[in-house]
């Protein structure tokens, strides 16, 4: 399978990753070399097959609803890149 | 003393033949003399490990030591250990102090072992070579030109070199056994479920799986002691008694049914490595084994259904890294979408980059059926196919990697080559079996093969006792690469 240059673009928007029109061909090459290897699954007949989301058949586990972790604001936040009086700084979103 | 198991170092320690931070500073000593060369410790903290050494000591006086106090572990850098540098391999990650440990950390500090260092990984577990770190490759202690494995190659490096007692391990697709295999070491992945994933840097959740990696089956079978139990903050982790893994060790092989899958003896397995594989069959026959012929007829498809999966679910987990509450952040940018892009461009390396696209792809809009829910459908059959086989035989064994060790950059940049590589080891973990690779010989190239050993769900003390009988019977696993 052949991705086109579009695909590439547009992944590479959804995953936020910058890329420049010389790293979206290189992509652009070894992603459709990965798709033809994924190929070969598309020719497998898997009417009636359940999906297998994990290894296990699990439930998930409950527990009481209970407060189980300390605050540890300061710990966390010192490794940051950027706070302030205990808030995460990022670029202004609202004008 | 480099060479004695961890029975004889704690044997030792428990009788004040030597202390925990003697042995520790004379590993340390060895570290500072062979990583500048092997690259297989991404961090190491003398004062760290020796003042957990001193503890040990004191644990060791007052007689109250387990089996591994005072002991020197590598730790691979994808566990967080508090107030440690953890890194995953990442320039992501590369100024990150982790502010708690991980269950496999705590258990180990729990136990009075020593964390002797933060061994080298490919970047995020992304990787069969240990080529994708940020921090450059890991080199083969039996050749220095060739690639030790991946992605635990400095765990398995430091293991082949004697720089640790023993290291752990992480295994997504083959990471603690393709390594194992390639450096010629012992290492179990255990049964998905059984090892907590609690502040181990997650990639691909439903597949990753904590496992030591040491020189013997019998130093592993101790690791996992340590290692095991329940953890109420991985909702994955499996509620179980307590197993002594050493328990079997003993157990002698008459009548034990191993089967061979005729796949895993096809085109594409270097005739070297199958001839070891048969010397090592051939070996357990004179144990006692019987041989069955199997077969695993979907083992085709794990490649392409695992580069669907694991880099799905790859996509979602690397989402945090978002350069806002900890990581790498861009130092120019002009607004908070250009934040993002720019921190993730610039912080993860080619690989990662190239399965978080893959991800990201197959989990879009109008892909997904296609894609994610019939790789989810096969993933059933090829489970299904170790169900069926497991019918008819006890163990499963073949060929751990196709190859030995190959060079460093000779795969180049053609990464469909590199995951064909992994074909023996990912079906496994997809079906979330134990499986272990056990050094059998050398190849024409003198580099080390290894034997896979795939038990059933929960079989880690079976497969341990048919890997020790197997040591107990040749001396693969006491090779050491020249000069170590």
């Amino acid at each position: 399978m052949s991705l086109s240059t579009a695909d590439v673009q547009k992944v590479a928007r959804l995953a936020r990753l910058a890329m420049n029109d010389t790293e979206i061909e290189a992509a652009r090459t070894q992603l459709s070399g990965i798709f033809e290897l994924i190929a070969e699954m598309q020719a497998v007949d898997t009417a009636g097959i359940a999906p297998m989301s994990h290894a296990q058949d699990l439930s998930q586990r409950l527990r009481e609803d209970r407060v189980t972790e300390d605050n540890q604001r300061e710990l966390f936040q010192h490794i940051a890149p950027q706070v302030e009086d205990g808030l995460y700084l990022v670029p202004q979103v609202i004008e | 003393m480099f060479n004695s198991s961890l029975s004889q170092l704690g044997a030792a320690l428990r009788a004040k033949k030597i202390s925990s931070v003697e042995l520790t500073q004379s590993y340390l000593d060895r570290i500072a003399t062979h990583n500048p060369v092997y690259n297989a410790y991404l961090t190491v903290d003398n004062k760290a490990s020796l003042a957990q050494a001193a503890i040990a000591d004191q644990l060791l006086a007052t007689g109250s030591a387990q089996a591994l106090t005072g002991i020197p572990i590598a730790q691979k850098d994808i566990f967080c250990a508090k107030g440690w540098r953890t890194t995953c391999g990442s320039k992501m990650l590369a100024d990150f102090i982790a502010p708690y440990d991980a269950h496999v950390i705590e258990q180990f500090n729990r136990a009075g072992a020593v964390n002797l260092g933060k061994t080298n990984m490919d970047e995020f577990a992304m990787g069969s070579s240990n080529e994708t770190s940020y921090f450059g490759p890991v080199r083969n202690p039996w050749n220095q030109n060739a690639v030790p494995g991946g992605s635990s190659g400095g765990a398995a490096s430091a293991v082949a070199a004697r720089l640790c007692a023993a290291a752990t391990g992480t295994d997504t697709g083959g990471s603690i056994r393709q390594p194992a295999a390639l450096c010629g070491i012992t290492g179990i992945k255990p049964t998905y479920g059984t090892v907590s994933r609690y502040g181990m840097i997650a990639f691909a959740s439903s597949l990753d799986q904590a496992g030591p990696m040491a020189r013997s089956a019998e130093d592993c079978a101790l690791m996992l002691n340590v290692m095991t139990g329940f953890d109420e903050r991985d909702s994955t982790s499996l509620q179980r008694e307590k197993e002594d893994y050493s328990r079997d060790l003993n157990k002698p092989l008459a009548g034990l049914r191993i089967g061979l899958p005729k796949e895993f003896f096809a085109e594409g397995l270097s005739a070297d490595v199958g001839a070891r594989v048969q010397e090592a069959i051939a070996e357990y026959r004179k144990l006692g084994a019987v041989i069955v012929g199997i077969s695993l007829p979907n083992t085709r498809l794990a490649v392409p259904v695992y580069y669907v999966l694991a880099p799905a679910e790859a996509s979602s987990n690397l989402s945090r890294f978002d350069g806002v509450r900890y990581g790498y952040r861009a130092p120019e940018y002009t607004d908070l979408a250009d934040m993002y892009e720019k921190s993730r461009s610039q912080g993860f390396g080619e690989e990662v980059k190239r399965r978080i696209m893959i991800g990201t792809y197959v989990l879009s809009h109008g892909y997904y059926d296609a894609y994610y829910l019939q790789a989810q459908k096969i993933r059933r059959l090829i489970a299904q196919d170790f169900t069926d086989a497991f019918k008819q035989c006890d163990v499963i064994m073949g060929p751990t990697s196709p190859s030995t060790a190959f060079n460093l950059g000779e795969k180049g940049d053609d990464p469909v080559q590199m995951y064909l590589s992994d074909i023996y080891t990912i079906a496994v973990n997809l079906a979330g079996l134990p499986g272990m690779s056990i050094p059998c010989g050398f190849g024409t190239n003198e580099m080390p093969v290894g034997l896979q050993i795939i038990g059933n769900y929960f079989d880690e003390a079976r497969m341990l006792n048919v890997a020790h009988q197997y040591q107990l019977a040749t001396d693969w696993h006491s090779r050491a690469p020249k000069g170590f």
